[in-house]
């Protein structure tokens, strides 16, 4: 009596493949002197499946297709290396799931894939599956199946699988399961079988040898001389809070309720860089602030749009309807928040002056931020703004900037000329 | 009142806080896959938790996310609706099997595609109907940056403690603003301490323990074996149709998150003595809610603030609460009512009235608006 098994007598029809594995497994197992504890099996869905309760390893029964990634996330978390993670799976789970099979094999993950391939969807009614010979006939391919089926040890053994063989269900199998099961990394045994429920109904007369034989994916062994799958268990740094900035309030400012201002320009060319450099020079000024960005997915390319609000008080809502403030430096900039400018009834907009500002209640200021550069344009413009306001002091943005070692990379200098003159 | 001295002031994004509360509070392992606006939290995920693995896909994060649970450890990942819908199948079975995990949904512009990088709260009503059988797991959302400290926190916890996946709900505006902040203002958070069965007779993996939550062993034990599955299974872990003791265990699967409510109903209420109005918001849409009130009081009215974090299963408490008021506002980021709706169903009473919108976020003035037509 088997120490794997709980019982000789499995819940398969009578000449299944399945029944086959199952018993064969539980040998190779025994051979190998392995406990029913050492043993993980993760079954998919299909009549392998059911094996579970016969079982007396652990067992994980989890989706159609998904057991062997199941499996990979078992090896990730393992932390005792003798553990055997065996994973069951049918031809069925094995196409719905492929990704998870070479995605196991590419990183060889210390597992094994036993592939029960009855050629079809046992399960649910015989259909054809993507491991289906040509010329096999199933439930819903009455006169044969006009395509080939996967070749899923080649799909493994080019994913980088250390180990992967196909045989044929027949007779003791233990030696080349046990094979199998003794690699490190990523191991995969197709093993081919024939339904005896559908697969002997719809091709009467056909032996399994020949099926194979016909099939062109003969029984093989293919091997990839590589390291398991390692680990990288061990912790990371300390706190995400190390890398932040303490900003103390060293400056004083005058504003005296919430201002709202959007800075809106082209991709590449510093808005965000600009508004994060306000925003630190906001708090070091006694106020509160909230930046949040908005640019098209393709980041590199169109408009880049940073919205701020700055306040003496702590701010709850964050969004912007119509601003108080508007810094525009590009075309792609003034595009894309053309209507709130319009909408504007007061405030200010600080224009580059190669753009024509639309209609708008505020007060235009336009000045030729681009002459510095495009990429040093907005923070220019803050400037303008800290000058024009004074609600943040240009001292303020000053050592923002040379505190953040960007002093040799942003144009001050010249900035500070064009604003004092 | 803080000194000034005392502050430690930063500026900060929610993803941030989220990844760094959750690692403290005992998170282990993060998997990833790149979606926005999600993206920030994997990032600092990588920098922070102890193992940290870049999936193929949605499917294989929850599969993996699963494995690893199965082994012991507290994964988390965080995706948006097209990543979440993907997992969703995967979700079922952890629920199934009981495995504790944390799934951040950062909510965005849908359907579909929709737009990656405009916030929503579209999501409540899928999260409200996502489990086969119509169960709930529990949803928690926060509603500021303290909320996105110590939620997450209570997430894992509980996520341990009940033996269950959790969705942690949040939205595109919460995880990539960047807004000054207070770090003193965080509450110290103490590791979870997992205890595993330890008793001497065969583990069963689905005996109903303390308030319904079988206790938990790895799939790698030495001592005892242990069976996980995600079909109609009986106590011992093992295929059954539709038993007696199967469908008693499907049915603890409904009473478990129900039963422990009253243990993680989170809320924030803001009473005025005479008001006969509550406005009731959360996630993204609370901090106008809360502008909103505060306007509305100096004008001289009375008006109550009820922000749910508990947001499913729907507490108790937050329907005595709103049950006590003769007109209720509901304000959340979608068009159509969804968390309203989940309360008081399709037809909403009359005294149940929603502010909406559609990508953009709920201002404070549309809902003023709504409260002085009232």
């Amino acid at each position: 009596m088997s120490n794997i098994l709980k019982t000789p007598v499995l819940p398969y029809c009578k000449g299944c493949g399945h029944d086959l594995i199952a018993k064969n497994t539980a040998r190779a197992l025994e051979d190998m002197g392995l406990k029913p504890l050492d043993v993980i099996v993760v079954t998919d869905i299909g009549c392998h499946g059911i094996i579970d309760g016969c079982l007396n390893t652990h067992t994980v029964h989890g989706l159609h297709g998904r057991s062997v990634a199941l499996g990979a996330g078992i090896a990730f978390g393992l932390e005792n290396p003798e553990k055997k993670i065996i994973v069951f799976i049918g031809d069925g789970g094995s196409t719905i799931g492929l990704q998870h099979i070479l995605e196991a094999a590419r990183l060889n993950l210390d597992m094994t894939v036993v592939v029960h391939n009855n050629m079809l969807y046992g399960m649910t009614g015989g259909q054809t599956s993507g491991l289906t010979p040509c010329g096999f006939r199933t439930s819903t391919s009455v006169s044969g199946n006009p395509w080939s089926g996967y070749d899923l040890c080649a799909l493994a053994h080019t994913s980088g699988a250390a180990y992967a063989s196909r045989i044929a269900g027949i007779g003791d199998i233990s030696s080349s399961l046990g094979e199998a099961f003794a690699v490190k990394g990523f191991s995969l045994i197709e093993v081919i079988e024939i339904c005896p429920g559908y697969g002997v109904k719809f091709n009467p007369g056909r032996k399994l040898s020949e099926i194979i034989e016909s099939s062109g994916k003969l029984p093989g062994k293919w091997e990839n001389r590589r390291e398991q799958f390692g680990g990288v268990h061990g912790s990371k740094s300390g706190s995400l809070f190390e890398d932040l900035d303490i900003i103390n309030s060293e400056f004083k400012s005058s504003l005296e309720k919430p201002l709202s201002l959007i800075i809106s320009g082209s991709a590449g060319e510093g808005v965000q860089l600009a508004a994060a450099l306000l925003s630190a020079a906001v708090v070091r000024s006694g106020l509160h602030v909230t930046q949040k960005g908005s640019y098209p997915v393709t980041v590199g390319v169109g408009f880049s749009t940073a919205e701020l609000i700055i306040s003496p008080f702590q701010i709850g809502y964050h969004g912007i309807d119509i601003p108080d403030v508007v810094v525009v430096t590009s075309g792609d900039g003034l595009a894309h928040c053309r209507s709130r400018i319009e909408k504007m009834a007061g405030g200010i907009l600080f224009i580059d002056s190669s753009l024509q500002a639309p209609g708008t209640g505020a007060d235009v200021r336009s000045y030729d931020f681009r002459s510095i550069g495009a990429r040093a344009a907005c923070l220019y413009a803050l400037f303008r703004f800290a000058d024009s306001t004074g609600y943040i002091s240009k001292e303020t943005l000053y050592r923002v900037i040379s505190d953040g070692g960007l002093a040799d990379k942003i144009p001050v200098k010249r900035i500070s000329e064009l604003i004092d003159g | 009142m803080r000194s000034k001295t005392d502050q430690k002031n930063v500026i900060v994004d929610g993803s941030r806080i989220v990844i760094e509360a959750m690692a403290r509070a005992g998170a282990d392992s993060f998997i990833g896959y790149p979606i926005t606006p999600a993206n920030l939290l994997y990032q600092y995920a990588g920098q922070r938790f102890p193992l940290m693995l870049p999936a193929p896909d949605e499917i294989t994060t929850l599969q993996w996310m699963s494995g690893l649970s199965a082994c012991g450890r507290i994964p988390v990942t965080a995706t948006s609706f097209p990543g979440f819908a993907l997992m969703i199948e995967s979700i079922n079975m952890a629920f199934m099997m009981e495995l504790p995990m944390v799934i951040i949904l950062v909510q965005r512009l849908g359907p579909a595609t929709g737009t990656a990088t405009c916030g929503a709260q579209g999501d409540i009503a899928l999260l409200k109907g996502m489990i086969s059988g119509g169960h709930q797991l529990p949803v928690l959302c926060p509603s500021d940056f303290n909320d996105c400290w110590n939620l997450s926190a209570r997430a894992v916890s509980l996520s341990a403690q009940l033996r269950t996946p959790v969705v942690f709900l949040t939205s595109k505006e919460e995880m990539m603003t960047r807004k000054s902040f207070d770090l003193v203002t965080l509450d110290d958070i103490k590791p979870l301490k997992r205890s595993f069965y330890g008793g001497d007779k065969p583990y069963m993996p689905y005996e109903p323990g303390e308030n319904l939550v079988p206790e938990f062993l790895p799939v790698t034990s030495d001592r005892w074996q242990v069976r996980l599955n995600a079909s109609t299974h009986n106590r011992k872990g093992i295929l059954q149709h539709s038993g007696e003791e199967a469908l008693a265990n499907t049915r603890r699967l409904e009473e478990k998150p129900l039963r422990n409510l009253p243990d993680y109903t989170i809320f924030d209420l803001d009473e005025q003595k005479g008001a006969e109005t509550l406005i009731v918001s959360y996630g993204i849409s609370a901090a106008a809610a809360r502008d909103a009130v505060a306007v509305i009081r100096e004008s001289g009215k009375k008006i109550s603030i009820l922000i749910p974090k508990t947001i499913l299963p729907v507490p108790d408490t937050c329907y005595n609460i709103i049950d006590s008021y003769k007109k209720v506002i509901v304000a959340e980021e979608n068009i159509n009512g969804q968390y309203a709706k989940v309360m008081f169903g399709e037809r909403l009473p009359d005294r149940i009235r929603t502010v909406g919108e559609t990508g953009r976020m709920i201002g404070r003035d549309a809902i003023i608006k709504e409260e002085a037509a009232l």
